[in-house]
């Protein structure tokens, strides 16, 4: 275990120092003490390894991830795991707003709450919140699954394109253009995985699924809001 | 002429300045489909432009150089800021951001080739990079846009510089469109989304809000990067003191400052045309942002929107600019609007110069479309040719008027070359009115 003192440190040798890891490195296990809510920590990572922080993040955490796993042992800021593309990233505690946002792929586990704007424009990541989820989430999300196991704010899935959106507890209000749809079996299946790659001992059957309408994919003056 | 009205004098039938035949057929095609025009380009309409600026040229008290044998440099560098490895351009005419999606493959590949051989950069647009651009563009600048399409770190490490773009002057506040008509099997996949719906881009970013966001944002950025990529902000003209002051505070290497003439792929002719500042007014504001921080020339202001001539290059070269920025004009050198396709554009219900239903996707000059078969006509090659020649034409001309203006760097222009042809432009670029020492606003009159 290679241990990093941020504070001591900075924040550009962190970042320098693991993106020199490769696939082939040896130092795989990584963790960094005083984050003191520190901004852009662990950003653009691109190799096997495990980076535990240990203690809360500010803004983008584990920003553009590829490859490698996160472990945030404390609450996340705006933005943790923004665009990642592939690897996991777990956050003990809450996170702000914009959790997930664009990203193409990899897993985000929020064992808290998350914040609006959760998935916002998400294009193919898989995002597990075991708590609750604020307002405008999955705003425009394109691709990947959103499995929130608490409640989900206002206009959740606000103009949706192909993301599905599986959520245990109520749904304050849909957004524009988003549905609820029925669950079939393949919905359980994937569902079941999700929560299991999550950590979450919910079960498949207490979720409802939301989507997209796609009456917004063309314009037609009579679906215009 | 039979008189069938007892010999009083008819009433001459008049138009209606206000509903003019062009706005009534506006209100007609509105009633009739129920939806806004789209078009692409930038503002049509008449503003003050660099058209209303002159130069002085030398006198008794100025000198001029030689033309062809006085040195006169154009190199720029952009993004000495913070930046490790900033941009160096042999000239600072660069090419604007242009999707793949929006302009074929055919014709990216001919704005890189063009903009290579003149020693500039060009730069990606909403959809991300594709291979064929970066092989072909020495120098390439990566857009950060709202709506992240196929954003992903390794092109973003790929890239020379990145552009996180706010706004832009033809829709300054408004997102993207590209509608489905343009979205191929390739685009489609680039973006993540079905085949043939119509794509919106979103207004704003994601995933920050605000000038202290931003700082933060551009913080992860360089993080990403080894912090050795320019940084730029690109805004449409709306407030440009302001946002180029925050764009500074947010910690910006290059400022691209776009007015309304610049032009957009597809949005509603009503945003083109009503909202936004014409790049004349811009410029003075944004360069006096700099000035009062300190910053510049160390921030470079890039100005885009209706630049067209190597005069214009220098009126906003004299006003501040570091560099410029085209469109419009290199769509315009590799093809576009040719009146060779005049008998295409008729039916279209168009006609050369006017055709802008660049969303349309059936560009005869197989520019602004996704059609193979159309695209097929655009030959990269040729293209990059004009182009390059173009630029080149376009530089020639700024020297000119900088060696007769003394000055052996085109950044050697300033402002006191310059007088303006009506008071609205005297007002706009704070240069005197011709043979007069006054401009509207200016202290002590």
């Amino acid at each position: 275990m290679q241990q990093f003192d941020l504070e001591a440190q900075g924040l550009r040798a962190l970042n320098s120092t693991l993106h020199e890891q490769a696939g082939s490195s040896n130092q795989t296990q990584w963790e960094v003490v005083n984050p003191r809510g520190s901004h852009a920590i662990a950003v653009g990572l691109d190799a096997p390894i495990e980076v535990n922080v240990k203690g809360s993040t500010g803004y983008y955490c584990a920003g553009m991830n590829q490859q490698a796993t996160v472990h945030v042992h404390g609450s996340a800021g705006p933005g943790v795991a923004e665009n990642m593309m592939s690897g996991t990233v777990i956050v003990e505690g809450d996170a702000s707003q914009y959790a997930g946002a664009t990203g193409h792929g990899g897993t985000l586990v929020i064992k808290g709450n998350a914040s609006s704007r959760c998935g916002i424009s998400m294009k193919g990541i898989d995002i597990i919140v075991h708590g609750n989820i604020g307002h405008m989430s999955a705003f425009m999300a394109q691709s990947g699954n959103l499995v929130v196991c608490g409640d989900a704010g206002d206009a959740l899935g606000d103009s949706l394109y192909e993301a599905r959106l599986f959520v245990r507890g109520s749904v304050k209000s849909l957004g524009a253009d988003c549905i609820e749809k029925e669950i079939r079996p393949e919905h359980l299946e994937l569902l079941a995985e999700l929560l299991e790659r999550g950590g979450c001992d919910a079960k498949p059957e207490e979720f409802k699924r939301y989507g997209s309408a796609r009456k917004l994919y063309n314009f037609n003056i009579d679906n215009a809001y | 002429m039979k008189d069938d009205n007892h010999g009083i004098p008819r009433t001459v039938p008049i138009q209606s300045a206000t509903f003019s035949n062009p706005i009534n057929a506006e209100i007609r095609r509105a009633a009739a489909t129920g939806i806004y025009d789209i078009r692409g380009g930038g503002a049509k309409r008449r503003v003050p432009h660099f058209d209303d600026l002159l130069f002085l040229g030398a006198s008794i008290s100025r000198y001029p150089l030689e033309g062809y044998r006085e040195k006169c440099e154009t190199k720029v560098t952009l993004g000495t800021r913070f930046a490790k490895k900033p941009i160096e351009l042999e000239i600072p005419i660069t090419i604007a951001g242009m999707s793949f999606g929006a302009l074929s493959g055919p014709a990216k590949e001919a704005l890189g080739r063009g903009a290579s051989m003149a020693g500039t950069s060009t730069t990606t647009g909403d959809g991300g990079m594709t291979p064929e651009e970066r092989g072909h563009s020495t120098q390439l600048v990566y857009q950060y846009l709202p709506s992240r399409y196929g954003m992903n770190p390794n092109d973003l490490r790929k890239a020379d510089a990145i552009e996180i773009v706010v706004g832009q002057g033809a829709k300054p506040g408004g997102g993207g469109m590209l509608l489905g008509q343009k979205i191929s099997d390739r685009v489609a996949e680039m973006r993540t989304l079905p085949k043939g719906i119509d794509q919106r881009s979103a207004c704003r970013h994601p995933d920050w809000t605000g000038p202290d966001d931003l700082e933060i944002k551009i913080l992860e950025l360089r993080e990403i990067t080894n912090w050795e990529k320019p940084i730029y902000v690109k805004v449409g003209g709306t407030r440009p003191y302001y946002d180029t002051a925050l764009a500074v505070k947010a910690g910006a290497d290059v400022v691209v400052l776009d007015g309304m003439q610049g032009g957009t792929a597809a949005t509603q002719d009503v945003f083109i045309e009503h909202v936004g500042l014409p790049t004349l007014a811009c410029i003075r504001p944004a360069v006096q942002a700099l000035q009062d921080l300190g910053v510049h020339r160390e921030v470079q202001l890039v100005v885009s929107g209706g630049i067209r001539t190597g005069a214009d290059v220098a009126k906003a070269m004299a006003l501040g600019a570091d560099a410029v920025s085209i469109g419009t004009a290199a769509m315009v050198a590799i093809g576009d609007n040719d009146p060779k396709w005049e008998e295409e554009y008729q039916k279209l219900g168009s006609t050369t110069g006017a055709y802008d239903d660049w969303h349309e996707g059936q560009d005869p000059a197989g520019i602004t479309t996704q059609e193979a078969k159309l695209a097929s006509r655009l030959d990269p090659v040729e293209a990059g040719r004009r182009l390059r020649n173009y630029l080149s034409v376009m530089t020639l001309e700024a020297q000119t008027i900088a060696r007769a203006c003394g000055h052996n760097h085109l950044h050697n222009l300033e402002p006191e070359d310059l007088c303006a042809l009506t008071m609205e432009a005297a007002a706009m670029a704070k240069v005197p009115l011709a043979g007069t020492d006054w401009y509207p606003g200016k202290p002590g009159f």
